[in-house]
């Protein structure tokens, strides 16, 4: 199974073994990472899940559909290049060793 | 001793206040009791991704159970409630195994269920219903064969039933009996969209419907007779005809309720200062102006309710105010709604429904109070923010739709 590597604001990290196809926000809620809030579990109806992904992966992840566009838009810390709703980014075997950041601020 | 906290009903808002409560650094026991088989987990893909298959029931649950472990929740599942006191000391809740719970403290969160039908053939197989994963699994095991499936109410649950159900390939006909679909929730524009859109897509849409009884084989349903004997072919009746709150329990304690409804102020506690009560089950003053009571069946009235409550129950006094938000996706089309409409008495659209992509905002005397956006996630957005900040957006400039709504709303 892959393994995912959060990144807290404060530096601190932690690597979980996620289920495949298992979002990346519902990996680090369900084993209690704090900072990704996903108030809408899932929906991309929030952008609580806002997320930064390591430049080295983004070719891998690919970029925001358009409503996610729209929605990392609103999120509370500004987006970057590398902004991601975490509720999107779905885990396979091809993104083993996936790092991101979470945004300092959801809400 | 330390102080002994029972959580009734582990669903988003029982799980959030156990949640909460550990977060905010609560040293005594949580406990948290439910009836259903499992952990707390998600409801709203059940009528979403879950019943179209594109998520299944391990990914709906909200926290591993080894989370609750390392954060000291204790979870009781498939145990039920069945009654509580108030004994001198403490309280005792006693479960249908007959295990006997002491506390110091309680929060109901117990949740809603669903509004049933009493006609004739209700009690047919295939007359469904959607509220839990037991509901959710019965409907997916019958899916695949159905072919046609009647969704009684055109509400959010219904149609988004009705969604999965087109987009499947099957025939399907959505009985409303008001003379628009979401009536109680979304404006005329907003009802009139929907109608043509899941028409557009191929479900049938009667509204001012008026059912006589469901038809069966003896056992199994197979079609809704209309007053007028016209009768539609159905494998598969869901009927989503609103919710009731659960306030059983609520009753037995002697708290104070409507219809059913637990009553709770501003601190999310109820008639009784020693019990709290968060969610579908309640009825709290209005969350953005304090002004009447109302009740909100969402996550996220669920969710922030349940945050303070936890804060209740540690002796907090702060008041509850949240801008409320939903959504419901059906089809290709998101809807997201913030504030509450109720009340209003004027709209302003923005963007064209036949677009597929437009907001309605509501105001009540001259101030926004909240917005309808389908497919619009940046009016949405803009528009959560200003009731956030407490901020209207004046209708004449709201209706200019050459300008961003973002850019009149304060950061
Ligand atoms: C199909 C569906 C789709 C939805 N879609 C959306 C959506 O898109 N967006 C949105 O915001 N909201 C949606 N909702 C609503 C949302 O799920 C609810 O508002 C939310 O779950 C309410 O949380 P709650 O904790 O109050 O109640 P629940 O989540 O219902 O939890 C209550 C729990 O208490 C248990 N319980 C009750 N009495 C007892 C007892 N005596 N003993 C033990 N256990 C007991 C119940 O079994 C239940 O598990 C949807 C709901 C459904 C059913
Ligand atoms: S969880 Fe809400 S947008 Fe990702």
């Amino acid at each position: 199974m892959p393994n995912v590597t959060y990144i807290q604001p404060d530096g601190k990290e932690i690597t979980i073994e996620a289920r495949d196809g298992d979002s990346v926000m519902e990996t680090a809620v369900r084993n209690g990472v704090k900072g990704i809030i996903a108030e809408c579990g899932g929906a991309c109806a929030c952008a609580t899940c806002h997320v930064f992904v390591d430049e080295t992966f983004m070719d891998k992840v690919g970029g925001p559909g358009d409503l996610e566009d729209d929605m990392l838009d609103g999120a509370a810390e500004n987006r970057t290049d590398c902004s991601r709703l975490s509720c999107q980014i779905k885990m396979n075997a091809g993104l083993d060793g996936l790092r991101v950041r979470i945004a300092s601020e959801q809400v | 001793m330390s102080e002994r906290v029972l959580i009734i009903g582990a669903g988003q808002a029982g799980m959030q206040l156990a949640v909460s409560l550990r977060e905010d650094g609560f040293t005594g026991s949580v406990t948290l009791i439910g009836e259903e088989p499992h952990g707390p987990y998600q409801r709203p893909p059940l009528s979403k991704a879950f019943l179209s298959g594109e998520s299944d029931e391990e990914s709906l649950e909200l926290r591993s159970p080894a989370f609750y472990v390392e954060n000291n929740i204790v979870v009781i599942s498939d145990e039920q409630v069945v009654e509580v006191r108030w004994d001198a000391a403490h309280g005792t809740a006693v479960t249908s195994t007959g295990r006997l719970i002491p506390f110091d403290k309680l929060a109901l969160t117990t949740g809603s269920s669903p509004r049933r039908l009493s006609i004739e053939g209700s009690e047919l197989d295939g007359v469904l219903y959607l509220r839990d994963m037991a509901d959710a699994k019965n409907l997916k095991r019958r899916w695949d064969k159905a072919e046609h499936v009647v969704v009684v109410g055109g509400g959010f649950i219904g149609l988004e039933v009705a969604a999965v159900a087109r987009k499947a390939g099957k025939t399907v006909t959505v009985l409303e009996a008001a003379d628009r679909l979401i009536a109680r929730a979304v404006s005329e524009t907003t009802s009139e969209f929907y109608r043509a859109a899941h028409e557009r897509r191929g479900t049938r849409v009667r509204l001012g419907a008026s059912i006589s009884r469901f038809v069966g084989d003896g056992t199994k349903v197979t079609g809704v007779e209309l007053d007028g004997g016209e009768v539609i072919p159905a494998d598969i009746i869901m009927v989503g005809i609103g919710v009731i709150a659960r306030g059983e329990l609520a009753t037995q304690l002697g708290l104070e309720t409507v219809n059913g409804a637990i009553v709770v102020d501003s601190h999310a506690r109820t008639s009784d200062p020693r019990v709290v009560a968060a969610g579908d089950a309640v009825l709290l003053p209005h969350p953005l102006t304090g002004d009447g009571q109302v009740r909100v069946e969402s996550v996220q009235n669920a969710v922030d309710q349940a945050k303070l409550a936890a804060k209740t129950i540690m002796g907090g006094a702060d008041e509850y105010r949240a801008v409320p938000w939903f959504w419901s996706d059906q089809a290709d089309l998101k809807l997201q709604i913030a504030g509450l409409s109720n009340g209003y008495d004027a709209t302003v659209l923005r963007g064209n429904p036949d677009d597929e992509k437009f907001s309605v905002l509501y105001y009540r005397a001259g101030r926004l109070i909240a917005i309808d956006s389908v497919n619009d996630v940046l009016d949405y957005m803009a528009v959560r923010k200003a009731l956030g900040n407490g901020q209207t957006i004046p209708a004449d400039q709201a209706s200019d739709t050459s300008v961003a709504l973002k850019t009149l709303v304060q950061d």
